[in-house]
């Protein structure tokens, strides 16, 4: 039996990011804790090189590792996404790690690597890859979110993340191999194929869906499998919860919407009601729950939960347009969070790292740039106009409007005004509230440079939405087409 | 055909008898060498199903790895096994009746079991029989063709968790001493040994 050397040219860009990972891990070993800045600045050149290879690759879909691997727009678009999030953390990751003594060249390493790893989970057109490639996300998340071992909270974190994702990589397993069974392949198309057939599917195979939904709910920390969330977010380190709160829910909401609209596209009854209740009740929470946070990283932790429910908005519409706007809202999602979270970095009296909104106190006199960014994030969030943010929204409620899911966008408008309240919240701290003690020092040039890029993008976004919108109409037109 | 009955008693009878004791015992050493044993007579077992790949897999890795690993726990960590059971027979009623309908639900699940008809079509390298075909060769024309992509992948998995290993518990400490060969080696007898008189009853 001799099989033919797979096509290797689709999966350049992963090819080309393990190298360079193994090559920075190198590179660090020798050189010490001395490198950590240029084995930083390396793996964000590696990232944007195999961002560039990844537009580069060739137009439609192309599968390649015996039906293992599968790239498409929509896997371009997500990777892209994904590519920029852990460039920009990493870039605002370098002075928090030199001043707060955790100069490890690991650390990029482990991050090019989780990148890796969401680039396989993007790309899977197999349960066993889509595993695959989740451990491998997962193992270097874990291992990120401990890396301060001397602190207590963020070992905690890590613990703590670690036997969620066990147990939920334990449900998502049973679902696969329930699906497995009851399908007889691991194959999203041969899954696909056998749905289309017209059989009418299985309890065992409803129930492995169900289940490995659940796992994948946990990775997108949707209600109501969202409880290890604000803990982990509060307890990791700054730059690696911005890194958390941006690249691996882009990619696991990349993996859900693959899954659901791809083998299960048939089966959009049964899942949605899933997706449905999740949906609504991630917003709920993320609405509710925050108002009463006064740790900045705890109220981003929720405020995530409730943009992941807004985004299975559109996955509950189960249409081209809901998977348009899942594409839409992440994208934006992106660049409002890691601006955030630049300006959190930022936080720091007398050396030491604050996070109580009440520091914020005064900002708009003290630095009114960052005020300024930080108000611009916020109002986005709150998903007021013209800011990316309202169109994000919009495009989601559109789509759930278009599938005739009117309670679920009116839930969605309504929750989206409960939690305008501590988005504005912190914009009227910054600019009404009583001087808290002045922020340490300049900013630093990586973290204002990102402030810059993701501030302008989420202002001016109303003025050139179309580059966007036409990429994420075509992947999602590539996802629901084929 | 009576040898195989008689060896599938044979091995599932010590195995439960073992899978007691492992609970049972008082000694947690003793536990994890009946648990090896337990291991041992599942092995003995997935050979009589023909499935020899899992079976050595079952010795390599849980007898020669993890449960050996747990035999380390066991002789390094100082846990008292008789606080940890205290309270077993509490809730042994609840625990039971849990187990009991649980196995209810495995016998009406099994018992309703029925296979796709299109199963065997859809699998992607249809399970050969047994006499063409052994369970490792199957398995070895498969993992690094089909699943190549996978292979790779599992292997960057590894690397992780290697360097996690390593970033959460390497630390370095000020102030170890450590063996310097090339010191050891290029030291000279007159450097290090001086020959003195000494007289009697002074000392040196």
């Amino acid at each position: 039996m001799n099989a033919p050397f797979p096509a290797l040219s689709p999966a350049l860009p992963e090819i080309f990011l393990v190298l360079c990972g193994f090559a920075l891990l190198l590179y660090g070993v020798f050189r010490g804790d001395r490198s950590t800045r240029s084995v930083g600045y390396l793996a964000v050149l590696a990232l944007v090189i195999t961002a560039r290879l990844v537009i580069g690759g060739a137009d439609g879909r192309a599968v390649t590792f015996e039906g293992l691997y599968v790239v498409d727009s929509f896997a371009r678009f997500m990777k892209v996404l994904v590519l920029l999030g852990s460039a920009f953390s990493i870039l605002i990751a370098r002075g928090y790690l030199e001043r707060e003594n955790m100069k490890r060249p690991e650390f990029a390493v482990l991050i090019v690597l989780a990148t890796f790893g969401m680039l396989m989970m993007i790309s899977a057109n197999d349960l066993i890859s889509l595993y695959v490639g989740l451990e491998t996300q997962s193992l270097a998340l874990y291992v990120v979110a401990a890396m301060r071992r001397d602190n207590a909270k963020s070992s905690e974190a890590g613990l703590k993340y670690f036997l969620l994702g066990a147990l939920s990589s334990g449900m998502l397993l049973y679902g696969a191999s329930l699906v497995y069974g009851f399908s007889g392949t691991t194959n999203f198309d041969g899954v696909a194929r056998l749905l289309m057939q017209g059989n009418h599917p299985s309890v065992g195979l409803v129930a492995g869906l169900v289940f490995v939904a659940a796992g994948l709910a946990f990775k997108v920390s949707a209600v109501p499998f969202h409880m290890w969330t604000p803990d982990v977010y509060e307890g990791a380190p700054t730059p690696i919860t911005a890194f958390f709160a941006v690249a691996p829910k882009v990619a696991a909401v990349a993996l859900f919407v693959r899954v659901l609209v791809g083998p299960f596209g048939e089966m959009v009854g049964e899942w949605r009601q899933i997706i449905y209740f999740c949906s609504v009740a991630s917003m709920l929470l993320g609405s509710f729950a925050a108002i009463n946070q006064h740790n900045i990283k705890r109220l981003m932790a929720y405020s995530s939960i409730g943009h992941i429910g807004y985004a299975l908005v559109g996955l509950a519409a189960g249409t081209e347009e809901g998977v348009r706007g899942v594409l839409i809202y992440m994208a934006i999602y992106v660049f409002m969070n890691v601006g955030a979270f630049a300006v959190i970095l930022s936080m720091r009296q007398k050396g030491r790292m604050v996070e109580e909104i009440a520091d914020l106190g005064g900002l708009s006199r003290r630095q009114p740039m960052l005020a300024a960014a930080m108000a611009v994030f916020m109002f986005s969030m709150a998903g007021i106009p013209p800011m990316a943010g309202f169109f994000g929204k919009l495009y989601v409620f559109l789509a759930a409007i278009q599938a005739q899911l009117y309670v679920l966008a009116v839930l969605g408008v309504l929750t989206s005004v409960v939690g305008a309240f501590y988005y504005l919240r912190i914009i009227k701290v910054m600019y009404f509230d009583q001087p808290a003690p002045a922020f340490d020092g300049p900013v630093e040039f990586e973290v204002s440079a990102v402030l810059t890029v993701t501030g302008l993008f989420t202002l001016l976004f109303f003025v050139f939405p179309s580059p966007i919108l036409s990429a994420a109409a075509r992947a999602a037109a590539a996802l629901v087409a084929g | 055909m009576i040898v195989q009955a008689l060896a599938f008693y044979l091995f599932s009878a010590i195995m439960v008898a073992s899978a007691v004791m492992v609970i049972a015992s008082r000694n947690p050493v003793h536990s994890v060498v009946f648990l090896i044993t337990a291991f041992f007579n599942a092995a003995g077992l997935l050979l009589l199903i023909g499935a020899e790949f899992v079976a050595m897999i079952l010795i390599i890795v849980y007898i020669g790895a993890v449960a050996v690993l747990f035999l380390f726990v066991v002789m390094m960590l100082d846990v008292d096994f008789g606080q940890l059971r205290k309270g077993a027979s509490q809730y042994l009623p609840l625990g039971g009746a849990v187990g009991l309908v649980l196995l209810a639900e495995l016998l009406l699940v099994l018992g309703g079991w029925v296979v796709a008809p299109s199963a065997g079509t859809l699998a992607l390298a249809p399970t050969p029989a047994v006499e063409q075909m052994s369970n490792t060769v199957a398995l070895g024309h498969v993992l690094y063709t089909h699943y190549f992509y996978v292979f790779q992948a599992s292997g960057v998995v590894l690397l992780i968790a290697m360097i996690g290993a390593i970033v959460l518990t390497l630390r370095e400490r000020q102030g170890v001493r450590r063996q310097r060969i090339e010191g050891q080696v290029s030291r000279r007898r007159d450097e290090v040994v001086a020959v003195t008189k000494v007289r009697v009853g002074e000392g040196v």
